[in-house]
């Protein structure tokens, strides 16, 4: 059970957030000019990395604001969270 | 009452003015305050406690903890009785009744014993290779087996206790209350730091509650520095001492769990009104893992007979219990360790008949003393064979080779009702481990220790390795101070205490002590599943070379123990017969729970009527007033039919739909899901979320919308009004409601933060009464609201605000039944005044409440979708007929691109279609499956057969006067007026395929 530090509210249990999946995956702006194959990564298609991974969360049961996060899927450490508009943090940059 | 035959008469932790009554198996026994179950029963010379799980070969206490592995009780008779309890961890109390586990009649004459007379052909593995043919037999199999090997029996009843939880931060935990626990804390209470101790036990101490006083800490006895220091640390404001507290599993972030026994040690008079156990959930800034060390039985031949039990345990009986657990001992040892245990035995009278000793010389401070008592030391010896059945009555004792792997020599016999042994002691690594730190393997030594850690945590005392006292002391102060410094308080070292302890040399580990003959004789790695040296080796001849393969084969380590005093033995065979060292085979992964924990504990309240939150109407109170049977729809309470007296549902559902279209009928919707839309841009979020276009929906009307998922298939629909120029109000399906306003703000915040546009719920603010049929008009009509009803002014699909009994309404003109139709919202309070004045007014036109049976039956028979009853997540709008809500035009919604998917275009897809019986008066059965051809109904000759299709809703319609069914059906739209085949247990039942519309397919009756 992580300990995560929404960017509005805090460290809450991870019990009042809910996981969205993989950060930076932009939804296409013409996706009607995309071939089955490139719509279908963007649907289905995800990283699934041993080690740095950013990803979208939502404080759910909390303010209900959506943020990034950038976790170590080994350690399970949380390295940074910034706001859905912001750019990820450069692995080394967090702190 | 029979005498306690083997109490001392002095000494020990026990409190001999409170005597205490208790029955094992049906027989009435004496003890004191302060035993547990297995010091109690030894007091009174039982060791035969249970048999078994395998062979039912006759077992005893081995351990005085919680690592027991062989003394599992049944606790309390009846309904509510409780498995699975180890004697050594049942704290007595007055009036306790216990029994044996895994024997029929009883542990001294159990029939389930003859097992052990079949055992070469019980090997591991047996029930793979044995039970596998004929496969259909193997619930038969498996009813007899688990007769024959189960462990205790579930109780019948609910579970009378109450349970709680409690959250809780604090600056560090320590998991542990003995010498280095109590450091530890004791050093970081000393920086102000909020710290919590948890002691499994119900004393602290640890294992100075084991020792003798020749032991002292700062010149005085061990138990005097434990009493003051827990006194101190009780006294400071930011400790709380937890004892009968075990820390049981230790996940993310430092988030640990632990279980607190309030009411198990009490009689059930003493334990009213208060909770059973609380479970504590700890996210701890920085954790202190002073857990201590479990001692490791010795492996060898028949070691598993009652009266064989751990050096370390006959300590424990005997300085903290005050019980003799025998007369004579033959003490088995390859370290220091157990020749205390030796020493305690002749100080509390017994004789040491020898300390059989694998070192080959043996030299230090504690043989010496052994000696100059006049114990025979056998160095360089094994025990090669034990005797006796029901209690172990003598030993072989033979030379040992150099190398330990065999004896040689003439075997001795010596006599003894006690075998005490000693393989050394590990480390309790299990939280350390759950913690994902990595374990290294200390050769020299033969234990596995903490190395890297993965979280804020630090080991200390024995569970780090470090075994004297002195150094225990010194370490979890440091451990506990570097703990308090680091979540960020400030304090300084004080000195250790000096303590004087008797120094141990070197021990010698032989993980399997060779024996004479290999025949017959059983040496057990793991006592409760009976997982012997030839299992373990016999699954690495049979192929296995990962350990958790071993593990999961032969059961090693899988009983309620865990594996706690047998592991590492196991791990040590295995390196052996695979031909890799310990450290190269690794470990099996360390889970929760440490100890088993009662389901009680982590349901806590959570349980009955606060399993979860049920969530009912402003209208409720008529609904159950007037009989209403009630459906749970969600968390939503909401009615299902109104039976009137004498009728079934089925009669009861069939006049309220009859009702419905005749006359009026009057449904409680306040469940629906509400979210209100305000701002600049709600067409154009309607735009992209919805597949039909809102641009040019007028102020005032009403539209229908389905919306989709990004993979194109249909999640929710509903009707939107636009209530003014910016606002608009969506209803979603009633489950649905959460779901699809996280949706909507999702794509709000990740992908269009450009979007001016708020979302409130409003889903409880507004009650909702929803009219229906050629009547309701004039119901509405007679409440006096001061909006035009008639069909010019207020045609189909509008919404309209105004005032109505006095406040606010919406009212929108929609229909879910394909009659005229009105839903009238007021504030939620006004609910049920409106509902009733709603009854009142329709008296005239016998106003007829219906719920959510007769709903489904009126809207199937127009054949109107329910999302999540005709779809399933993988329906697109084109399977359900709807493309005319697919809007052509607009460029982009959610979910558009995927229609255009190949798979999805194009293909073989189920389309929605009706379903009508030869037999009017057969309803089918919702989920039943669609084949082409009556052979192909069970039982069929070739399976598999091609199923094209499923029954989605299907009821009896009384306005149609037969049954009526959905269906989805490969290409259905192709077989309208073909027939297929439901295909039921022994019958098919033929259907003709046709369109999914019965009633008024014109929609005629939409305006009254």
């Amino acid at each position: 059970m992580y300990l995560i530090p929404c960017p509005w509210c805090g460290e809450r249990d991870q019990s009042e957030f809910r996981s969205g999946g993989e950060a930076h995956i932009a939804r296409p702006l013409e996706p009607e000019h995309l071939n089955d194959g490139a719509w279908a990564d963007y649907l289905f298609m995800r990283t699934n990395p041993m080690g740095l991974y950013r990803e979208r969360w939502v404080h759910a049961h909390g303010c209900r604001r959506w943020f990034n996060m950038l976790r170590d899927t080994v350690s399970d450490r949380i390295l940074a969270v910034y706001h859905m508009d912001e750019a990820p943090p450069e692995p080394g940059d967090e702190s | 009452m029979s005498d306690q035959t083997h109490r001392l008469a002095a000494g020990g932790g026990v409190d001999r003015t409170r005597p205490l009554a208790f029955t094992f198996n049906g027989r009435a026994y004496g003890g004191f305050g302060g035993d547990t179950l297995a010091s109690a029963l030894l007091a009174n010379g039982v060791h035969l406690v249970g048999r078994s799980f395998k062979y039912h070969r006759p077992r005893g206490i081995l351990s005085a903890g919680p690592e027991e592995t062989n003394a599992l009780v049944q606790l309390g008779r009846g309904g509510a009785t409780d498995p699975n309890h180890p004697a050594t961890t049942v704290e007595l109390w007055d009036g306790l009744e216990a029994r044996s586990q895994n024997c029929w009649p009883g542990p001294r004459f159990d029939l389930g014993s003859l097992a052990e007379s079949a055992s070469p052909l019980i090997t591991a593995g047996f029930y793979y290779k044995t039970f596998m043919w004929p496969a259909r037999l193997w619930p038969l199999y498996e009813r007899i087996i688990r007769h024959a090997g189960g462990l205790g029996r579930s109780p019948t009843e609910p579970d009378p206790d109450t349970y709680e939880h409690v959250n809780a931060h604090c600056d560090v935990l320590v998991a542990g209350g003995g010498p280095a626990g109590l450091a530890a804390a004791r050093a970081a209470a000393g920086t102000g730091a909020r710290v919590i101790v948890a002691e499994q036990d119900p004393a602290f101490g640890g294992a100075l509650l084991n020792e003798t006083e020749e032991t002292t800490i700062a010149g005085a006895p061990p138990l005097e520095w434990v009493e003051r220091t827990a006194g101190e640390l009780a006294a400071a404001e930011e400790v709380r001492l937890l004892p009968r507290t075990t820390v049981f599993a230790y996940y993310d972030h430092n988030y640990l769990a632990l279980v607190e026994r309030l009411g198990d040690h009490l009689s059930p008079a003493e334990g009213t009104g208060r909770p059973r156990q609380r479970l504590w959930k700890v996210r701890a800034k920085q954790v202190v893992l002073a857990t201590g060390a479990i001692e490791r039985p010795l492996v060898f031949a028949d070691n598993d007979r009652p009266g064989i039990m751990l050096a370390g345990a006959a300590r424990a009986y005997l300085n903290r219990y005050g019980v003799k657990p025998g007369n004579r001992a033959v003490v088995f040892t390859g370290n220091d360790d157990a020749y205390r245990a030796a020493l305690d035995m002749v100080a509390a009278g017994a004789t040491v008949e020898a300390i059989v000793d694998l070192r080959p010389e043996v030299s230090g401070a504690l043989p010496h003393r052994a000696l100059d008592a006049g114990i025979p030391v056998l160095a360089g010896h094994a025990i090669v064979a034990t005797h006796g059945r029901h209690r172990i009555q003598g030993v072989s004792v033979m030379a040992l080779n150099d190398d330990a792997t065999g004896v040689t020599g003439a075997a001795r016999d010596l006599a003894c009702d006690v075998v005490l042994m000693s393989g050394g002691w590990n480390p309790a690594v299990h939280l350390f481990s759950q913690s994902r730190g990595r374990l290294r393997f200390d050769d020299e030594r033969a234990i596995f220790v903490p190395d890297t850690s993965a979280q804020a945590e630090r080991s200390a005392g024995a569970a780090n390795g470090t075994f004297s006292l002195a150094q225990c002391l010194a370490e979890g102060a440091r451990a506990g101070l570097a703990a308090a410094q680091e979540a960020g308080l400030d304090g300084t070292a004080e000195p250790a205490p000096e303590v004087d302890e008797t120094q141990e040399s070197p021990a010698r580990t032989v993980w399997v002590v060779p024996t004479r003959k290999t025949r017959g004789a059983r040496m057990f790695v793991d006592f409760q599943g009976d997982v012997t040296v030839k299992d373990l080796r016999g699954a690495v001849r049979e192929g296995y070379r990962s350990v958790e393969h071993v593990k999961r084969y032969t059961t090693a380590g899988m009983g309620l123990d865990q594996g706690k005093t047998g592991n590492v033995a196991a791990l040590a065979v295995v390196a052996e017969a695979v031909g890799a060292s310990i450290p190269e085979i690794g470990t099996t992964t360390f889970r929760p729970p440490y100890t088993p924990v009662t389901f009680g504990a982590i349901a806590g309240r959570d349980a009955g009527d606060l399993f979860d939150p049920v969530r009912k109407t402003p209208i409720h109170r008529w609904h159950a007033d007037h009989g209403a049977e009630f459906e749970d729809v969600g968390q939503w309470q909401r009615p299902w039919y109104y039976p009137r007296k004498g009728e079934s549902m089925h009669d009861a559902v069939q006049r309220e739909c009859l009702a419905a279209r005749r006359s009026v009928g009057i449904l409680d919707y306040s469940t629906l899901g509400k979210i209100d839309i305000q701002g600049r841009d709600g067409a154009e979020l309607l735009n992209r979320v919805y597949t039909n276009a809102w641009s040019k929906l007028a102020i005032g009307r009403a539209r229908y919308g389905l919306m989709l998922g990004e993979d194109g298939m249909v999640m929710d629909d509903g009707v939107t009004s636009r209530l003014g120029e910016t606002h608009y109000l969506m209803t979603t399906t009633t489950g649905n409601a959460a779901t699809v306003l996280g949706w909507l703000e999702e794509w709000l915040q990740t992908e269009w933060p450009d979007l001016k546009v708020h979302l409130t719920s409003v889903s409880e603010q507004w009650a909702t009464v929803s009219l229906c049929g050629p009547n309701s008009r004039r119901v509405v009509a007679a409440l006096n609201p001061d909006i035009a009803l008639d069909g010019e002014a207020f045609p189909h699909m509008s919404v309209r605000e105004g005032r109505i009994l006095g406040v606010a309404t919406r009212i929108a003109r929609v229909s879910f039944t394909g009659e005229l139709g009105f839903e009238v919202s007021v504030p939620a309070n006004h609910g049920l005044a409106l509902w009733e004045a709603c009854m009142e007014a329709g008296k005239d036109y016998d106003i007829t409440p219906y719920g959510t049976e007769a709903m489904h039956v009126l809207r199937a028979e127009k054949g109107f979708i329910i999302v999540g009853q005709e779809t399933d997540g993988s329906i697109t709008p084109g399977d359900l007929g709807m493309d005319w809500i697919v809007s052509k035009r607009k460029a982009d919604f959610i979910g558009k691109r995927s229609l255009a998917r190949s798979g999805v275009a194009g293909g073989e897809r189920k389309h929605l279609v009706g379903l009508l019986t030869d037999n009017a008066n057969e309803v089918l059965v919702e989920g039943a499956q669609l084949v082409e051809d009556a052979q192909s109904c069970p039982p069929v000759s070739r399976p598999p057969v091609t199923m094209v299709g499923h029954v989605t809703s299907s009821y009896m319609s009384p306005n149609m006067g037969r049954s009526i069914a959905l269906a989805m059906v490969k290409n259905g739209r192709d077989r309208i007026g073909a027939r297929l085949f439901v295909a039921m247990e022994g019958k098919a039942i033929p259907v003709s395929v046709v369109r999914p519309v019965f009633f008024d397919p014109e929609g005629g009756r939409l305006d009254g």
